[in-house]
């Protein structure tokens, strides 16, 4: 049973890393968009091995309901209608490398050489008390969150208004 | 290998990956989509790290807001590209230079 879970774990993380490899370098912008969709599901799937329920869900509900479909309404609205093969190019390829090869170094070398202070993973439901900690320890946050969020919907709405009537 | 080091390097796997989309993508909604997968990553991170050494929720509250704030830049950005694109009749990033001066 362990080693199941282990594996379908190991699924998941090649999924998810796998999907975003394709996200990055497929040349069709549609492709990399659908691919995004099993990016979000492989990371929501890692929440749930992280005994995080209601990130999980929220992850599936917002990532995959909401940006991911904004984002492909942006493809389809900022290319040629009708052709689904829209070509992408890619500048500065090689310069870009240097400096992800060398982040990526530093980053492997703090991971596996740090001494990481573990405690022992306890699996029971967040959601009541991540309700709790919203409301309390993270009120003044979570406020500030829905005035961004509402600041952020007016603004859009704004920028995205057909603006030639207004000349 | 313990596990918090596994989902370490998926999560720096993908901030790299999401950093060469933003640094070599032309297209600005793949731009985008190379933020969100940062922003994943981090996420990812700290409900890692949350799960394995900490012992309380603090670091999924972290990561809820992650999620909305990434919600709020993902409205902004796509209404900014869609006036790009009207302005320019491409999504290409290089052509939004309009404050080059």
């Amino acid at each position: 049973m362990e080693q199941l879970s282990q594996l379908i774990f190991y699924c998941f993380v090649a999924l998810t890393i796998g999907s975003a490899i394709v996200v990055v370098f497929h040349r069709r912008v549609i492709y990399s968009a659908f691919a995004l969709l099993f990016t979000f599901i492989g990371v929501a799937a890692l929440y749930l091995y992280l005994a995080a329920d209601f990130l999980a869900v929220s992850q599936v509900l917002i990532y995959v309901g909401g940006i991911l479909i904004l984002i492909i309404f942006g493809v389809f609205l900022t290319a040629r209608i009708m052709s689904l093969q829209i070509p992408q190019e890619t500048h500065q390829r090689y310069i870009a490398l240097i400096p992800v090869i060398l982040i990526g170094i530093a980053l492997l070398w703090v991971i596996l050489s740090t001494p990481w202070e573990l405690v022992t993973p306890q699996v029971e439901p967040t959601t009541k008390e991540l309700g709790f900690l919203l409301l309390t320890r993270y009120l003044v946050p979570f406020e500030l969150a829905s005035v961004l969020l509402l600041a952020a919907l007016v603004g859009a709405m704004r920028l995205a208004r057909y603006f030639r009537a207004e000349e | 290998m313990h596990s918090l080091t596994v989902y370490l390097l998926v999560s720096a796997s993908l901030f790299l990956l999401g950093l060469l989309a933003v640094m070599t993508r032309k297209n600005a909604v793949s731009v985008l989509m190379g933020i969100e997968l940062i922003l994943n990553s981090a996420g990812l991170n700290f409900v890692a790290f949350s799960h394995f050494s900490s012992g309380n929720l603090n670091g999924q509250a972290a990561a809820l807001f992650i999620i909305i704030i990434a919600a709020a830049e993902a409205a902004v950005a796509l209404a900014i590209f869609l006036n790009l694109y009207r302005l320019k009749a491409s999504s290409d990033v290089n052509q939004a230079d309009l404050l080059q001066g």
